[in-house]
């Protein structure tokens, strides 16, 4: 059974980097706080950390090399409605697979080998049109201050929910509006104000550079297909970003949708998912997102093992992405209603209480 | 060497390839046993968001914080790349007796 919490006040959430509610959350040291972990022992954590090289090199040469048969089963049926359906599958692969790869190898988790990890990272980033560095470091705060109102720069669903938003997004319009839009800022030399709440001065400079390599290869591209005369090489390059988006906004809605802020307990504001093995492969097991968010130096193939040993102290993981839209969905309306509105999950008996100091200050749950 | 060794534990107390918190007056470090057996000492603490990297994973030479997986070289304490930019402080460590020391 499921237990729905309501706060008995609203209070407005300022989600930029620079507003009120990040103040806040520094002054009430919600931010770079001590988050709750499960106890596991050295030992097995040990195990669990371990790189390895081979699933990911075994992964990627799948994941490219599926990407090169649609590219060219598509290509070949160009013109065609036969190509379609390939095009379809290649999208997926470049616009929402590229999304696990990039947050797998940005944490350096992927594989053992370092230059490995960096090389999929770019390639990935390119794809989902994450400047490497920015990115990198929005990440790292995301990790720290996890779904923190004014502090994590990478909160999906802000509330109250533009649903608008959300259903644009699954066709990745609105984040390849503002990938331009950043690409071309940093291309010219801008940082902005944002930006630089989390990127470090020295680091700046890379993401400029970065920027405007990827300008480059996005000029050729739109000039290859003007001199074509065929939007082929657009299909092939940045629009896959919009047409196979869906995939990898269908799981990460997940991660945190409907569940709780201003938080320092991930079993509060993540939520764990069983998929399919197709999506799994597709995301790189990161419906397992509790347990990835607790204990981030655990790689993908590990997760279902590090799943296996905490489950005893989680919420139940849903059974399915179906199971977790079913519950999300209806947070999202009444978020729409109150913005503090949250699903609460129950925890099994076998589990420690949940870690709600700060919440508890911030949004009082009526029982 | 000048210094003040102090004991932090025996060294099957620490597995190879692996790292061992020490807390002391008010100071925390961590100390490694490398692959090959050698002895080594930082600072506790990540420079990057001061997390304990005793909860981390040690590999080869490196010790990656367990936080936001940023690497170091525990050798020399060199920082080897984002998120991680500040170099951590080393300490020398000797082994004498079955006993690991550490000079703070």
């Amino acid at each position: 059974m499921r237990e729905i919490a309501m706060a008995d006040q609203t209070r407005k959430r300022d989600y930029s980097l620079l507003g009120e509610s990040g103040r806040t959350a520094v002054e009430m040291g919600l931010a770079a706080a001590e988050w709750y972990h499960t106890d596991v022992p050295r030992k097995e954590m040990k195990a669990l950390m371990q790189r390895s090289d081979a699933p990911a090199i075994r992964d990627t040469i799948i994941w490219l090399g599926a990407m090169i048969i649609f590219a060219g089963l598509g290509i070949y049926f160009w013109g065609s409605w036969l190509g379609v359906p390939f095009f379809l599958a290649y999208g997926v692969l470049y616009g929402s697979a590229s999304d696990s790869r990039w947050h797998e190898c940005g944490h350096g988790t992927a594989f053992k080998t370092r230059w490995m990890n960096d090389a999929v990272y770019q390639l990935a980033c390119f794809m989902i049109m994450r400047n490497p560095v920015t990115w990198r470091w929005s990440h790292t705060r995301h990790h720290t201050d996890t779904v923190i109102v004014g502090r994590d720069p990478e909160i999906a669903v802000m509330r109250p929910p533009d649903l608008l938003r959300l259903i644009l997004n699954f066709f990745g319009v609105l984040d390849v509006w503002h990938a331009m839009v950043d690409m071309l800022r940093n291309a010219f030399g801008v940082i902005s104000a944002e930006e630089k709440t989390f990127i470090p001065e020295m680091e700046q400079p890379r993401a400029i550079f970065i920027a405007r390599i990827w300008l480059a290869l996005y000029v050729v591209t739109i000039a290859t297909a003007t001199a074509m005369g065929s939007i082929l090489p657009l299909v092939l390059i940045g629009l896959p970003r919009l047409y196979g988006a869906w995939h990898h906004v269908l799981t990460g809605l997940l991660q945190h949708g409907g569940l709780a802020d201003n938080v320092i307990d991930h079993r509060l504001n993540s939520r764990t998912v069983h998929m399919n093995p197709v999506s799994r492969f597709i995301y790189w097991n990161m419906n397992y997102h509790v347990e990835h968010h607790m204990f981030p130096m655990v790689p993908y193939h590990a997760l279902p093992r590090l799943h296996a040993m905490i489950k005893h102290d989680l919420p139940a993981a849903n059974p399915s992405m179906w199971s977790g839209y079913r519950e999300m969905i209806p947070a999202f309306l009444r978020q729409l209603r109150n913005e503090d509105y949250f699903l609460r999950r129950d925890l099994p008996a076998t589990a420690r209480p949940y870690r709600e100091e700060f919440h508890a200050e911030l949004a009082p749950a009526a029982r | 060497m000048s210094g003040n060794w102090i004991e932090v534990c025996a060294v099957e107390d620490i597995d190879e390839e692996d790292v061992m918190r020490f807390d002391h007056q008010g100071r925390t470090f961590a100390v490694y046993r490398s692959p090959d057996d050698e002895f080594f000492a930082t600072d506790g603490l990540c420079t990057h968001e001061h997390v304990h990297l005793a909860d981390g994973l040690v590999m080869d030479e490196i010790i990656e914080c367990p936080k936001h997986n940023g690497r170091f070289n525990y050798k020399t304490g060199q920082a080897k790349g984002a998120p991680v930019c500040v170099n951590l402080s080393t300490y020398p460590v000797k082994v004498e007796d079955g006993a690991v020391f550490i000079s703070i």
